[in-house]
């Protein structure tokens, strides 16, 4: 119970309450001179939400039947099994992540993949997370399942298990520069395929840009 | 016999006649393509055996943008990815934010929300069918089809004063109380469009040419569809009886009574006829909702200043073109430290090129708009 929410907060909160926060104003003062205004200037008023928020413990450890039978099954790449706000949560190993998904889609029905994507947190050892959020029609219930890689880590493609996986990994190879092995086509979706930089990293900043491509295509010194 | 090989699937493929297959680029800026999609076409003569897909034209960064705004400041951004459809966006947005924060909209917000999101998805389908009917060849539906639209959007003008990127709903609740006639415009417009749902059908559903380019077009098997992760009306013409409304009601959704259309083969003429049914039933839904929207408060408390506790949550509703989901991460501040949107069109536009795969030029145009996307939603 005590140590599932310090997991949580080691890694997120000063990933990104801090660090991040303060990297991010100094080259974005106007997004984040009214988003920081208001707190200070209407101290009353916020009075009211924080009190109920240091009881409620709300990263629970979860410990029903599937995570049960999922421990059976991959023992210690089952890192973590959490509930937030009613929401499974299971973190397993980076390396057995393609493993742990052909065994939810198949024996516990997990068919459909309804999101792949990622979330960036620099301060930490294996900075990414890699967040599938799984459906099962046969049991109507929602699934999420992470898996953490560090910068450069090669991430098992779970392309084979389910297809749609294809483009929403590109999207994150776009985005964050994870790599997925085993990906039939890894290239880049959104952004042009010359583009330098992972705009969703928590070190690329919101008016980055890479202006030597939009120089040389656009023929402008910003697109800004 | 000259094969040549797919890229990327390393696949042979052989053509008719000998032939190399021809490269043909279709878009950005081709007016069926509903927007700056792009397609590669491998061609064999007319048939396609191959294709890919070119996006990213629109793409602006909103998920970058919402960690460099306040929770209610990013609330009108989500109105500018699908936005023929943005009060479903944002009621998504809104609702994923309360389940962070842990609050509930009031019942009389929720009912509203129902009914404008509901309305939204009529014009949505409506847009659909005007433009997907143009494309095939079908000229009239279109003007049917906007006159319709028209009094719905008149309907989100009278009550939030914008009509297109509405920003209707906001963070626990709503900002506008419903104005004095919204039960009677709505009723006024349901009671006149049912017989001009009819009046579609008419033109549409027994015409030999509509039939002709329609049926056993673009055929997407239930298997298929789901491992491809299609969902919506996409995925029930299928028929996969799945609709986010009824499996994990939102909104005041539990309340109605209303019945999910599915398809049985999959194909275009499939996905034209459960769109059709849908309007009938976002119609019923609206007539029972105005019946009895409860008194009361149209806003939940929550603070100007919008904190919510660490921790995350994923959130999707049933937007008309498919799951929406969104998956925002708070870490205590007043910005969101992550959010990541599901968008349905994105996810939808991947099932093209198995579907694409063997028929002719002609219906690639047919396969586009029968998949309804918004580029505006799969680039964001």
């Amino acid at each position: 119970m005590a140590d599932e929410p310090k997991e949580q907060q080691p890694s997120g909160v000063p990933a990104g309450d801090k660090p991040a926060g303060s990297s991010a104003p100094t080259s974005t003062p106007p997004a984040k001179a009214p988003a920081a205004a208001p707190p200070a200037a209407a101290p009353p008023k916020p009075a009211a939400p924080p009190p109920p928020k240091p009881p409620v413990q709300l990263q629970t450890p979860l410990n029903n039947e599937l995570v049960g039978r999922v421990r059976a099954k991959f023992a210690a790449a089952l890192l973590e099994a959490i509930e937030d706000r009613k929401q499974a949560i299971l973190t397993v190993e980076c390396g057995r992540l393609a493993e742990v998904a052909q065994y939810l889609r198949d024996e516990e029905k997990f068919d459909l993949l309804s999101d792949l994507t990622a979330v960036d947190w620099p301060r930490r050892e294996k900075r990414f997370d890699v967040v599938l959020n799984l459906y099962s029609f046969a049991k109507n219930e929602r699934l999420r399942v992470k898996a953490r890689a560090g910068d450069g880590e090669q991430v098992p493609s779970v392309a084979g298990v389910w297809p749609t996986a294809n483009w929403l990994e590109r999207e994150a190879f776009d985005m964050f520069g994870i790599i997925f092995a085993g990906h039939p086509n890894l290239t880049r979706i959104l952004l042009p395929d010359e583009w330098q930089g992972y705009p969703l990293r928590k070190d690329y900043d919101i008016i980055e840009q890479d202006t030597s491509w939009v120089k040389e295509n656009l023929g402008i010194e910003s697109g800004q | 016999m000259a094969s040549n090989t797919i890229a990327g699937t390393g696949e042979k493929q052989q053509t008719l006649l000998g032939a190399d297959e021809l490269i043909l680029n279709m878009g950005p800026q081709h007016p069926s393509t509903h927007g700056v999609l792009r397609v590669k076409l491998k061609l064999d003569g007319e048939r396609v055996i191959g294709s890919e897909c070119l996006i990213g034209y629109l793409h602006r960064g909103v998920e970058k943008i919402a960690e460099n705004r306040t929770y209610q400041q990013f609330a009108p951004y989500v109105d500018r990815m699908d936005y023929v459809a943005a009060v479903s966006n944002g009621l998504g947005y809104c609702e994923a934010v309360e389940k962070l924060l842990m609050v509930e909209a009031p019942p009389r917000a929720r009912v509203i929300r129902t009914i404008l999101t509901e309305l939204q998805r009529i014009a949505s389908h409506l847009l659909w069918l005007g433009t997907h009917a143009l494309d095939i060849g079908a000229l009239t539906p279109l003007f049917y089809c906007f006159r319709e639209r028209e009094e719905i959007l008149k309907i989100f003008e009278k009550y939030c004063g914008a009509r297109l990127t509405t920003h209707a709903f906001r963070i626990g609740g709503l900002q506008y109380e419903a104005h004095d006639t919204l039960e009677k415009d709505v009723e006024r417009f349901c009671k006149a469009f049912e017989p001009r749902i009819k009046d579609y059908e008419d033109l549409l559903t027994q015409n030999r040419i509509w039939l002709g380019r329609t049926k056993g077009v673009g055929i997407l098997q239930a298997a298929d569809a789901i491992a491809l992760g299609a969902t919506g009306p996409v995925l029930r013409a299928s028929g996969v009886k799945w609709d986010i409304r009824k499996a994990m009601p939102y909104a005041a959704y539990d309340q109605y009574k209303f019945e999910i259309p599915v398809g049985a083969t999959g194909d275009t003429y499939d996905r034209y006829m459960v769109r059709m049914e849908e309007m009938r039933q976002s119609r019923l839904i609206c007539l029972q909702a105005i019946e009895n929207i409860p008194a009361g408060p149209i806003m939940a408390k929550v603070g100007k200043v919008l904190k919510p506790p660490p921790g995350e949550v994923y959130h999707s509703i049933e937007a008309p073109k498919g799951e929406l989901g969104y998956y925002v991460i708070s870490d205590g501040t007043v910005q969101p430290y992550r959010v990541r949107i599901r968008p349905p069109s994105f996810v939808n536009l991947q099932s093209f090129d198995h579907m694409v795969k063997g028929h002719l030029v002609a219906d690639v145009v047919a396969i586009i708009g029968t998949l309804d996307i918004v580029l505006g939603e799969v680039d964001r």
